[in-house]
């Protein structure tokens, strides 16, 4: 890593002005500092964003905490922890990805992108069925919600049916699938804007761009896509994992 | 009157010919800049636009209530006239108002830097304000929104039927420009200082609008989080918010307060960093108590995050967090006083004069600190419960912000305008209109603290007949107000073609701008300068000018 790192160092002091250099900068090590500061920062202001969600969970899972339990258990364990485990392959892709521009393999690069953006539409992919599941049940909040399979729940396939719920604990789950669709509804949208990067990174990967050591770019948005993904390590047992034993 | 003001020989003098305003031409080479001088033009041209539409808003409202009847407008006219009014005044002009003109303009060329760290973010974000700008006059054009700025919940979420969701993505969008413009300060003010520039080596204009950052770049998501929030209770039906569904419309409150509380202090701070400015040029001293006013920035931004439900007190928080939330408001005035204190300091025994820009900070001064006082009467929870939601809590947020940061506005505008133009704005006008504006601003806003006290409440159109001779009053203040702000205007633009040349450092000022051309060079500086001197050091002023004369001689 720190060898790969010198050997750049000494390129870039070869030629006086790399092409990517802006005007503004004294040297490209001002420039990628500058840039990834910058994107910790923006990073910074999504946990604020993402900050309000979690805190207004808090508050109602505290308050109903029974009607969040048994939302909770009409989610599909087997499909969040296979989501979890295609989101953190990504990652790793992701990595790869990273590791490939900065060592110069620009195939790697391109098939590292190919395997992140593969992985995640697979995630988005398997939440559809997810979301399309909710719909079919009526749990999506909002004027066809309605909380018949809390009062009168059904057992199916092998499992066990959960308690009947009180009709007042039962209209609180509402609030649960609220936050359910806000909370994962906004990590998929930073997903679908993370796909379209990765689709414009793969375009430049394709004509080269970032084979001549300008790839703040792919370091920053690794950076971006990490993020995400931990955003859904965090939402996986919130929303999935509540009081399962 | 003695004075400061030192120009170039007007007989000999010229504006440079090659300067970031002709240093390219066309529409073209304005809309796609990344020159950060040229994106504070067109932010100044812009704000200014949507200052004056709050403005006839506000003059529609004092029109309004001339008389106690509802007779100028019917009441949900009016009450769609004062909602616009409040958003575009605070998301339109007042959040961007000195940060994107004068600290675009200026941060960069303060550090010695030739630009900010990202100048194609620095124009999108003039992108995303002219968007969410778009869409408020759209959503006001197609009907209005009526909910008051606060968008308070169940009435923006069930009750009201008009624009909240464009309004709504109108602010949504703003935001991210406000973002962007606080992302790109605190980078540039960590990673482009010049060498020798340390950080108690900036002038108090960058530690002012770093603290002010960190409150944009901290708080404004979180308000875009609760937008998202209140859409979606609108259009899909979630229950977030929805008492109905087990939802908790205080909860609104806390999100929406959690930025909208900092978003003052986003408002003011830049405006203090201004008056620091203003204060040390015009009394040839160094600010006294460097140190202390750049941590005071600081520790408002860091209080201004722990005060938010003080606009709460009587919307059924609990009595301990009222407690709480009353005894961290008092902590804010602390470091406010800090920095009128140290300017009032500045001032003693300072060789003093009274061009334009020091009267506006001077101005700024009494009415900052009648606005900061009367907060804590609001901060204090028994006085609270009386003056929340009068005429009380009016006239405080308008001394703040219109006495406070406005005053700044026009003080950095005067202070800079050479250097953002290359011209002198008329003197003696100018200063008639800073006298104006002070005169016009007490009669407008003054009577309302009666108002307040009184009773009378806020945002309603007809009153009791006794409360009439204070309106009247104010409305005629307003009119005077009013042209306070138009006289800039008018000598402003007159200026831009028939001002006296101003020559590079008018104000005998010691900050890095003023020690480059006016107006600068697209590259701010031909070689990037190495700091020795301290900041506010006018002996090494002196010897500067010394130096230079032997030079020539």
């Amino acid at each position: 890593m720190s060898d790969s790192h010198a050997v750049a160092v000494a390129e870039h002091g070869a030629h006086e002005h790399p092409a990517h250099l802006r005007h503004h900068f004294v040297s490209l090590e001002q420039q990628d500092e500058t840039a990834s500061f910058g994107m910790w920062l923006f990073l910074l202001t999504e946990i604020m964003f993402f900050g309000g969600l979690f805190t207004a969970y808090l508050i109602y899972r505290n308050w109903y905490y029974p009607a969040f339990v048994s939302a909770s258990h009409t989610l599909s364990i087997t499909l969040g922890a296979i989501n979890t485990l295609v989101l953190i392959t990504s990652s790793f892709t992701m990595a790869m990805g990273v590791w490939c521009a900065e060592t110069k393999k620009q195939k790697g690069l391109i098939w590292s992108l190919i395997a992140t953006i593969v992985l995640g539409f697979a995630f988005l992919g398997i939440k559809t069925v997810e979301y399309k599941e909710k719909f079919e049940k009526h749990h999506v909040p909002g004027s066809s919600f309605s909380i018949q399979s809390f009062v009168h729940p059904v057992a199916e396939d092998g499992k066990a049916a959960d308690k009947a719920l009180p009709a007042d604990t039962a209209a609180r789950t509402e609030v649960y699938f609220s936050l359910y669709f806000a909370m994962t509804g906004m990590h998929a949208v930073h997903m679908i804007v993370g796909i379209g990067l990765l689709l414009m990174m793969l375009v430049q990967a394709i004509r080269g761009a970032y084979s001549h050591g300008n790839i703040a770019f792919v370091e920053n948005f690794g950076l971006y896509w990490h993020f995400v993904d931990l955003v859904w390590i965090f939402l996986f047992p919130l929303l999935y994992l509540i009081s399962r034993h | 009157m003695s004075t400061i003001l030192n120009l170039p020989d007007q007989a000999t003098a010229r504006v440079p010919k090659r300067n970031y305003l002709t240093n390219e031409n066309g529409i073209m080479s304005w809309l796609l800049t990344g020159d950060h001088k040229r994106i504070a033009i067109l932010y100044l041209i812009s704000i200014t636009f949507f200052f004056f539409i709050g403005g006839a808003l506000a003059g529609l409202i004092r029109l309004e209530l001339l008389t106690p009847q509802s007779d100028l407008m019917a009441s949900d006219t009016y009450n769609k006239i004062f909602t616009m009014h409040g958003v575009v005044m605070i998301f339109l002009f007042l959040v961007p108002s000195v940060p994107a003109t004068l600290g675009n303009f200026l941060i960069p060329i303060m550090i010695g830097a030739k630009d900010l760290a990202f100048p194609k973010i620095n124009l999108l974000s003039w992108y995303l304000y002219l968007a969410g700008g778009a869409l408020t006059l759209g959503a006001m054009i197609s009907g209005g929104v009526d909910t008051g700025w606060t968008f308070t919940t169940p009435m923006s979420t069930h009750f009201s039927n008009t624009n909240v969701i464009t309004t709504g993505l109108a602010i949504f969008i703003a935001g991210f420009s406000s973002i962007f413009t606080g992302l790109n300060f605190i980078v540039t003010l960590h990673r482009m200082r010049a060498p020798g520039m340390t950080w108690f080596k900036m002038p108090l204009f960058c530690w002012a609008h770093y603290a002010a950052s960190i409150l944009m770049v901290l708080g404004t998501p979180v308000l875009a989080i609760t937008i998202v929030l209140v859409a979606l209770e609108r259009t899909v039906g979630i229950g977030v918010f929805d008492p109905t569904k087990g939802g908790d419309p205080i909860l609104f409150q806390h999100l929406f307060w959690f930025y909208s509380h900092p978003a003052v202090y986003i408002m003011i701070l830049p405006g203090m960093g201004v008056i620091s400015e203003v204060i040390s040029t015009f009394s040839r001293k160094r600010v006294f108590g460097y140190t202390a006013v750049a941590f005071s920035s600081v520790a408002i931004a860091v209080f201004g995050f722990f005060v938010w439900a003080h606009h709460m007190f009587i919307m059924g928080v609990s009595n301990y967090a009222v407690l709480v939330f009353s005894l961290l408001t008092m902590l804010v005035a602390v470091p406010s006083a800090i920095k009128i204190f140290n300017w009032a300091f500045t001032l003693y025994k300072g060789s003093i004069t009274f061009e334009t820009p020091m009267l506006y900070a001077f101005g700024f001064m009494g009415l900052f600190t009648i606005g900061g006082l009367t907060g804590v009467f609001l901060g204090t929870a028994g006085t609270d419960i009386h003056l929340t939601e009068t005429y009380f809590i009016v006239a405080h947020f308008h001394f703040v912000m219109v006495g406070g940061m406005l005053m700044a506005f026009l003080s950095g505008i005067h202070f800079w305008w050479p250097k953002l133009t290359g011209r002198m704005y008329p003197e003696k006008i100018s200063q008639l209109a800073a006298v104006v504006t002070f005169i016009g601003f007490n009669f407008t806003f003054f009577p309302q603290f009666l108002l307040g006290m009184l009773g009378m409440p806020r945002r309603y159109a007809a009153y009791p007949q006794e409360f009439q001779v204070l309106n009247v009053f104010s409305t005629a203040g307003a009119t005077i107000l009013g042209v306070g702000y138009l006289l800039p205007m008018i000598y402003l633009v007159w200026s831009l073609k028939y001002g006296q040349i101003a020559g590079n450092n008018p104000w005998q000022a010691t900050g890095l701008e003023w020690q480059i051309q006016s107006p600068p060079l697209t590259e701010n500086f031909t070689t990037i300068p190495i700091v020795t001197q301290d900041v506010y050091d006018y002996e090494w002023l002196e010897r500067q000018k010394e130096h230079e004369v032997t030079h020539v001689g």
